[in-house]
């Protein structure tokens, strides 16, 4: 059985909620912040996962996964607000057994 | 005044095939959407994606799939109103509504179905400090009709593929154009970057890159933009500038009708036909929420059906009504035209 691993997601009330996330789903992290209903429904995935929007941005807080960005998720990260040297987006981020322990914030809404 | 039976909000796919049901059931639709164009999500962000779970279609193109419903149904004749908000709702005495766009136009209906999907797009606006001043002075975040920028000098910003398709359109209609993008590279289809690039050559396209919009100037029009590229600073002189950043889904307006609200969506009556808590009123597709809602188009479609029988009941009570299958009854377009299958032919082989 593939095992769940643990995220830390910091919403935007600056509440920290520790989660576990399924790595057998083909999730990504901003389906996780909708399951766990980390933020206001139609506030995160508005474009449904295409790297289109940027509602899904996130701050990476450790170094258990990347910076290194997608050509779609950088070029939507440049048109974005609030960006920052640390900004992915959610839903370029699959969840596999490789981001246990990570570390995230929930950027403001744009 | 539009008259119809049902005016609904939202050209997406749920509402555009309502119009379809709707025209079984002999019922006129018009359609309010707030884009210039129809297909809602599909057209405007990501037309060129294919989509996996429409029935029927091992794989569309989300363009394709508005294309195929407007063919669908145009024998029921929908009207439009595009570019426009729907802003305000009036009740009736008779149960009827009047409902007023953001430009003033007025629509008397039977019956209401919001299919507003994630809401209305709204245009991502640059933070520029006193660009409202210049909204429909000579700042433009759609382009409507390409008409007002004839013989004009307009600047373009964004790196997308509206920016790129209205570059590569409007370089035969204005009288220069010129595309700002903060990087080098752009994110489009190959075919219209490849077509900019040539366009570029020729002269006809004038690319800025990479570079900002910092200021507009003008006095009671645009007259110039200020452009800034590491740090230095440019005022380029323009009739029009397009900020083409993409678009961003607000409920708007609708949030305040009354309508009970829940999670950012409309709650509705799912186990009858997915009326919100003001008769009449009904929310379809993936502006509703009830419990197991899914956001998707096939379940769109469903609701759209479910919600024209109901608005059938609501117009004609007491009125007998048998589902008729189109395979065995054809479908009789309010055009004239009739589409039915072929008759079989009764005939003894020698």
């Amino acid at each position: 059985m593939p095992q769940d691993v643990t995220v830390y997601i910091t919403d935007r009330n600056g509440e920290r909620h520790e989660v576990q996330a399924p790595t057998d789903m083909n999730m990504n992290i901003m389906e996780l912040i909708r399951a766990y209903e980390l933020a206001e429904e139609g506030t995160v995935g508005v474009c449904g996962g295409m790297a289109m929007c940027a509602s899904c941005q996130c701050y990476v807080l450790n170094d258990v996964i990347s910076l290194e960005r997608n050509p779609d998720e950088e070029a939507m990260l440049w048109e974005a607000y609030h960006v920052k040297e640390n900004s992915r987006l959610g839903c370029q981020i699959p969840i596999t057994e490789a981001i246990d322990g990570l570390e995230l914030e929930i950027a403001p809404e744009q | 005044m539009i008259e119809t039976d049902i005016l609904i909000i939202g050209a997406g796919p749920t509402g555009l095939f309502a119009v379809f049901e709707a025209g079984l059931l002999q019922l006129k639709c018009h359609i309010i959407d707030a884009l210039p164009q129809p297909g809602g999500q599909l057209a405007e962000l990501y037309p060129k994606k294919p989509i996996f779970d429409i029935p029927g279609y091992p794989e569309v193109l989300a363009g394709d799939l508005v294309t195929n419903l407007m063919e669908q149904i145009k024998q029921f004749q929908p009207g439009f109103t595009l570019a426009e908000t729907a802003e305000t709702i009036d009740k009736l005495e008779d149960g009827t509504f009047i409902v007023t766009t953001n430009k003033g136009t007025k629509h008397h209906a039977k019956a209401v179905a919001i299919a507003g999907g994630l809401g209305t797009f709204e245009p991502r606006k640059p933070q520029l400090e006193n660009i409202s001043f210049y909204e429909e002075k000579g700042v433009e975040y759609f382009v409507k009709d390409p008409e007002l920028f004839r013989d004009k000098r307009i600047v373009i910003a964004g790196g997308g593929d509206s920016a790129l398709d209205w570059s590569i359109f409007l370089s035969n209609v204005a009288s220069e154009v010129t595309l700002v993008h903060r990087r080098n590279e752009f994110r489009g289809a190959l075919d219209s970057v490849e077509k900019v690039q040539e366009l570029k050559k020729l002269g006809k396209i004038n690319l800025i890159t990479p570079a900002e919009v910092v200021a507009i100037n003008g006095k009671d029009h645009v007259e110039s933009i200020v452009l800034e590229n590491e740090g230095v600073q440019q005022v380029f002189e323009t009739d029009y500038f397009i900020p083409l950043f993409g678009l961003t889904p607000k409920l708007g307006a609708i949030a305040n009708w009354g309508l009970e609200i829940e999670k950012n969506a409309i709650k509705v009556n799912n186990a009858l036909d997915y009326q919100t808590n003001i008769d009449g009123i009904y929310a379809i597709g993936d502006v509703n929420i009830y419990p197991g809602k899914l956001k998707l188009i096939l379940c769109g479609f469903h609701e759209a059906t479910l919600m024209c029988q109901s608005v059938y009941n609501r117009i004609n009570p007491g009125k007998k009504y048998v589902l008729k299958y189109t395979t065995v009854s054809g479908v009789d377009g309010f055009d004239g035209t009739r589409k039915e299958a072929e008759k079989a032919v009764v005939k003894s082989i020698d």
